[in-house]
């Protein structure tokens, strides 16, 4: 065996190796781009994945139309109000009647009130959440000022509507619902 | 220049000569056992420093009452002693076996990608450098503890999400670099004859262990970047007022943090693998199980990670599902136990340090795997969560297990990475000492837990004052155990008694077919088929 003939086949094994080298890693690298592309993806994936099956208590973010199913009188749900302030929003903020009974399919309308005790103009946003969250597919809200933004000059006060039906397919072993609505200050995020 | 360095490597004797010296050496190296020494000794370095938080953290604890720190420090303490210890002590300290065992276990001349090699290891002290160096601005370090949930990371942070997030990115990326590096060897740089279902199980769990890093390491750069984003540029991915949600947080942190889990515990597996049978004088018992259970286990581990979310108001169905997943990863992992016992039957066997730490890698791990099993359970989870009880879980799994493992790989591996055994006096000093207060550390903190004292606070209530004071005791029993081990190693490089290519006469591997101190190139030829039929892990 001549030293010469080794050292050309190892040149060739090691440049068709590092061909091999490179298309792995190409191979690899798509597969990191792709995962980081994956993480975001869950972003709209969660949203759809909630949507569809009413995990995590989020309710519908525009208005229901309300389909006449009748009114099941048989049955009696209540319904709570709870309200919230996030962190730094200097309003008062709670709902005029804390619960009310209700049967399946009946519409209700109650309100909720706000002022904003600060001396400069706020613009608040509520969030809904239902508890327990599989519930929350069966909440219909026809209005909301959870729908809008909520712009209250200083001082000022407001009463704000809800109009919602609970639907006459609640799940039977369900019979009390919680609407929780915390209050965030977008003042700085929606100017 | 992979050229270059085989034709260097045909005069082995002369390579001396083209070695750089220094501080150069080791900035510039791109052999793979320079990089596995550098990788080591940082894991080392870290390993101190998150302990030393955590000496701070056990001497607030000492005592109910505030005594030492501030509640904020505080956080900040147990924030960054996960961080250090996940990303900067268990984590590095594998890819370092990696680095010094994968090419010799394989007959590979080194890594498949040198040069990234040399980059993924000399990121990591800059990331570590950002990271602790915020201790001392102005915000002071993280203090929304290691799992950084938003909204604590986002709306109430100290200012320090910046720091933190550049540091988890240059951790993932070079975590992302050293696991590609180790697919590709695998891959490609396997001698000649050396088949997948040949290779030692070690490498097998690394292999998996490369793919669970290549899959979720950029899901935890995306889920920081989105916390980056939040926090400064005001989108609003977890920001219930933008139209986020907090929720969403956890379930992506997740989806990177339940495989990260095996990521630190599947090299672990890989290395008592080896140094069992060693010590029975056997072969592995059940070694293509051991790569069918690997692959399992981190399959599973895509799927079960809503089981650290069982309090978040999840319906029903999807705690059952995520309950039953998770308790389905025992039968693996169960799997490996019994094979690793099945390894010990009617062996020979012998109670070197490797083996002693193997062994009570065996039992404690377990231990830890049991809690584990007690936390997968949806409605007891309910009563541990957040407790101390998730604390004794994780430190069982990791520092018995892991940090165990990986004493036992060292003291395996130390007479072919420096030429001289260890002390053999001290290593069992090291050893027992270790184990008892490890025990005294970790084990009344499930009783904590189960009583119900929270996990990280500054202060508790009186009735956990007595367990907390032994926790205590066992804790800094524990941290100064280890400097015995750094002694060990000290000593060992300078000298001790020569170590034979082969120091223990049951060990199989490639490894052992080299001199010891292994020399610089290895394996510029490939090994003969018989070495590679001899280091065979099936039982015959």
């Amino acid at each position: 065996m001549s030293t010469n003939d080794d050292k050309a086949n190892m040149n060739k094994d090691t440049n068709s190796g590092i061909q091999s080298n490179n298309r792995t890693v190409r191979k690899l690298l798509l597969v990191v781009v792709a995962m980081f592309g994956f993480g975001f993806a869950l972003v709209p994936l969660y949203d759809v994945f909630c949507d569809i099956t009413g995990l995590n208590g989020k309710t519908n973010d525009t208005a229901a139309i309300y389909e006449d199913g009748g009114i099941d009188t048989s049955r009696t749900v209540k319904v709570q109000f709870i309200t919230r302030n996030a962190k730094g929003i200097p309003w008062n903020f709670e709902p005029v009647i804390n619960e009310i009974d209700v049967h399946p399919g009946e519409m209700k309308l109650v309100s909720f009130y706000a002022k904003n005790k600060a001396d400069h103009d706020i613009i608040g946003q509520a969030v809904p959440s239902v508890s327990p969250g599989l519930a929350a597919n069966y909440f219909h809200k026809i209005e909301c000022f959870c729908f809008t933004q909520q712009p209250l000059a200083a001082g000022k006060d407001v009463e704000m509507s809800l109009q919602f039906y609970v639907d006459v397919e609640l799940p039977s072993d369900i019979n009390t619902l919680t609407l929780s609505y915390t209050l965030y200050d977008i003042t700085e995020k929606s100017s | 220049m992979t050229t270059n360095v085989i034709e260097q490597d045909s005069h082995d004797e002369h390579h001396d000569d083209h070695k750089m010296t220094g501080i150069k050496r080791w900035l510039y190296t791109t052999n793979h056992k320079d990089i596995g020494t550098l990788y080591l000794w940082f894991a080392f370095i870290m390993f101190l420093t998150g302990g030393a938080l955590a000496m701070v953290i056990r001497a607030e604890l000492f005592q109910p009452g505030l005594q030492i720190v501030e509640p904020d420090f505080f956080n900040q303490l147990t924030t960054v002693h996960g961080l250090v210890m996940v990303f900067g002590a268990i984590m590095p300290a594998f890819t370092g076996f990696a680095n010094w065992m994968l090419p010799m276990m394989l007959g590979a001349p080194d890594m498949a990608l040198p040069r990234m090699n040399n980059w993924s290891f000399w990121i990591l002290p800059f990331a570590f450098a950002i990271l602790l160096g915020s201790f001392f601005m102005e915000s002071g370090a993280p203090n929304f503890g290691w799992t950084f949930y938003a909204p604590l990371s986002t709306t109430y942070s100290n200012g320090s999400t910046a720091f933190f997030v550049f540091a988890v990115h240059i951790m993932g990326i070079s975590s992302i670099m050293g696991a590609i590096n180790i697919v590709v060897t695998i891959m490609n740089m396997r001698a000649p004859g050396m088949t997948y279902m040949k290779m030692p199980l070690f490498v097998w769990t690394f292999f998996i262990t490369a793919y669970l890093l290549i899959a979720v390491m950029p899901v935890l750069a995306g889920v920081v970047t989105m916390l980056l984003t939040d926090t400064y540029f005001g989108t609003s991915f977890f920001d219930a007022a933008g139209g986020g949600d907090p929720v969403m947080f956890q379930h992506i942190f997740w989806f990177f943090g339940h495989p990260e889990v095996y990521i630190m515990i599947l090299p672990a597996f890989g290395i008592v693998s080896t140094t069992i049978p060693a010590f029975s004088r056997k072969r592995l018992f059940g070694y293509s199980s051991m790569v069918y259970a690997t692959s399992s286990i981190a399959l599973l581990s895509f799927i079960v990670w809503a089981h650290h979310m069982f309090t978040t108001g999840m319906p029903l169905f999807g705690e059952l599902f995520f309950m039953y997943c998770t308790m389905l990863i025992a039968v693996p992992t169960g799997v490996k136990v019994f094979n690793w016992v099945a390894t010990m039957w009617r062996g020979s066997l012998t109670f070197e340090t490797p083996m002693l730490f193997s062994i009570a890698f065996v039992i404690l791990f377990t231990i830890g795997g049991f809690s584990g099993l007690m936390l997968a359970m949806t409605p007891v989870d309910f009563q541990y969560h957040d407790t101390y009880f998730v604390v004794a879980h994780f430190h069982y799994v990791l520092v018995t297990g892991s940090l165990f493992s990986l004493y036992a790989g060292a003291y395996f591996w130390l007479p072919k990475w420096t030429g001289h055994m260890y002390n053999d006096t001290l290593s069992k000093w090291h050893f027992w000492c270790s184990l008892i207060s490890v025990n005294l550390l970790f084990f009344p903190m499930h009783f904590l837990g189960l009583a119900g004292m929270p996990r990280r606070i500054p202060d508790y209530a009186l009735q956990f004052a007595d367990f907390n004071k032994w926790v205590s005791i066992g804790g800094f029993a524990f941290g100064l155990s280890q400097l015995i081990f750094l002694a060990v190693v000290i000593k060992c490089i300078r000298g001790g008694e020569k170590a034979p290519a082969k120091p223990w006469d049951g060990a199989i591997g490639l490894e052992w077919t080299v001199a010891s101190p292994a020399p610089y190139h290895t394996f510029t030829t490939p090994p003969p088929q018989s070495d590679i039929d001899n280091a065979d892990q099936h039982e015959h």
